[in-house]
């Protein structure tokens, strides 16, 4: 075999090989959803959809007529992720600008990577401190016998969507022009003005995408809250009332359901629901960050 | 009063790191007249305009010695106030760097931050006088809610220059303030300079030894951090006292 033709057999063995992997990698995201969508039709044979999404309890062990209503737990998602973020939002922003514009170069240096590397901690990690340290806190403050509850849940995914928030907000504030600092600086503005209202503004699209991932992480995030809010059913009347949340509803009932009933559609058709709002989170955060970089341009 | 420099550089000192950019400058900017720093590239000129209004302050690294007096009182130190020491001494950027807002809040901006603004009629009277003051009022009387980035580069400098004078500083720095645009806005922002000195003190930082010539009353001469000469302009193009000048002006280097 002269050398050339090796050659040629050698790219094309490459070329295979990578479009196999390609291949691989779609088959896998579409099977994956074929199987959510194609899992999830048959419970609204038995169940309808409406009531499915509008009812609130879910108790599908029934004796007499099981019940498939997941508003609870849709409201203890939105209710755990909202809280979340409502923490979470004003201290990514900050710490984002105090890396960005305060910082001595050098703590921004250490400290950006640390936090990076605070979202690599296991959520099952993040559930335990929330077992540990702040149920015991939250019980003693509020006065009640535990405190797993969505406060809990929302502490921790605050914690959790941290990184998140911080590393691409700061991302954001450094890229936007040097220019519009000095502009600010010598009208004289305070460094704090600056900030408040020049470089966020500037920012504010890469900042809100920051926050649509943190909370795409948040809402989609399960062990850890199911580890720390106390898994009751009811609908949700306030922060330290004990929620479960559409993941930790999977997460519990899936390893027990006989296959192939109506629950276990049910539980499918979840994740559906699931999946449609994580997809909708990541559709406008991507939105948001495809106009921060036209800007950038 | 009339004999008092506006700006005063006593022994100026600075350097970036370890590296001395300005050496024992002495310079004094008359009230009312206009200043021109020129110099090859690195010489200086830039660094020592920024002095002025403590803009380095934001660089890391650096530092200053010797004194800047302005109105005979010293600027430097931890105890001045930068922020409303420069609400006195504005700047006008190499580059026009409008805020990506509306002409009207790019003017509006500085007197919001500064608790100038007042009632909205008055907010728009100053805004309106800064961008006739600025000769730019004909141009975007129409338009003032539209961004910023929507004018050409010359008139982006003139709304830079508007905004600056909104905020009623003393003196106007210029760094380098046509070099990012065309012949023509050029000449208009030399047209404003010319009439901004019969109010206000001006320091230019120029690349153009022409524009030096044309606008200025007074012109220093930078080369690798020193001041070579300093005079009146007239003298500085005509008969300069030093052979380096003659030869930077003349064109035989730099």
């Amino acid at each position: 075999m002269t050398k050339r033709t090796l050659r040629n057999l050698q790219e094309r063995a490459l070329r295979a090989f990578f479009l196999f992997n390609g291949i691989i990698a779609i088959v896998a995201l579409v099977g994956i959803f074929v199987l959510l969508l194609t899992s999830s039709f048959p419970a609204f044979r038995e169940v309808d959809l409406f009531k499915f999404l509008s009812e609130k309890i879910w108790d599908p062990t029934a004796p007499d007529i099981p019940l498939y209503g997941i508003l609870s737990q849709i409201v203890s998602s939105l209710m755990v992720t909202a809280v979340a973020l409502v923490i979470a939002v004003p201290i990514g922003i900050g710490v984002a600008a105090y890396l960005s514009d305060v910082a001595h170069w050098r703590v921004r240096e250490i400290v950006k990577p640390v936090i990076e590397v605070l979202a690599a901690i296991p959520s099952v990690v993040i559930g335990f401190l929330g077992i540990v340290l702040v149920g015991p806190f939250l019980a003693k403050i509020s006065g009640r016998t535990h405190g797993l509850n969505a406060l809990n849940g929302a502490v921790l995914l605050a914690v959790m969507s941290l990184p998140t928030i911080i590393s691409i907000s700061e991302d954001a504030l450094s890229a936007v022009p040097s220019a519009y600092g000095e502009a600010s600086l010598a009208l004289g503005a305070s460094k704090w003005q600056t900030i408040v209202r020049v470089k966020l503004p500037a920012a504010l699209s890469g900042i809100i995408a920051a926050i649509m991932l943190g909370m795409g992480r948040a809402i989609g995030e399960t062990m850890t809250v199911l580890m720390a809010t106390g898994n009751a059913r009811s609908f949700p009347t306030g922060l330290f009332d004990s929620v479960r949340t559409l993941t930790s509803n999977i997460a519990i009932e899936l390893g027990e359901v006989p296959y192939f009933t109506t629950h276990y559609y049910a539980l499918f058709a979840i994740g559906l629901v699931l999946f449609l709002m994580t997809f909708l989170i990541n559709l406008l955060a991507d939105i948001f960050l495809r106009k921060y970089q036209e800007h950038e341009l | 009063m009339s004999d008092q420099p506006k700006i005063e550089a006593k022994n100026l000192d600075f350097y970036y790191g370890a590296k001395q950019a300005l050496k024992s400058l002495n310079i004094a900017c008359h009230p009312r007249k206009v200043t021109a720093i020129i110099g090859p590239s690195g010489c200086g000129k830039s660094t020592f305009i920024r002095t002025l209004n403590r803009m380095n302050d934001v660089v890391a690294g650096t530092r200053v010695a010797g004194d800047i007096l302005v109105d005979g009182s010293s600027i430097l130190g931890p105890k001045i106030d930068v922020v409303e020491l420069r609400k006195r001494i504005g700047m006008v950027f190499q580059k026009p760097n409008p805020f990506p807002k509306s002409i009207f809040d790019n003017i509006a901006y500085g007197l919001r931050i500064n608790g100038m603004a007042g009632s909205r009629e008055h907010l728009e009277e100053v805004v309106e006088k800064s961008l006739v003051e600025a000769a730019l009022w004909d141009e975007v009387k129409d338009r003032l809610k539209d961004n910023a980035f929507a004018l050409s580069g010359g008139q982006q400098q003139r709304l830079c220059i508007a905004r600056a004078l909104a905020v009623e500083p003393e003196v106007i720095l210029f760094d380098e303030p046509c070099s990012a645009i065309d012949p023509i806005a050029t000449a208009k922002i030399e047209d404003l300079i010319e009439r901004l000195k019969s109010t206000y003190t001006v320091v230019i930082v120029t690349h153009n030894m022409q524009q030096a010539a044309r606008v200025s009353d007074y012109t220093a001469f930078l080369m690798l951090g020193e001041l070579i000469e300093f005079d009146e302009t007239k003298k500085i193009f005509t008969a300069p006292s030093q052979k380096m000048t003659e030869d930077y002006i003349t064109g035989r280097f730099g």
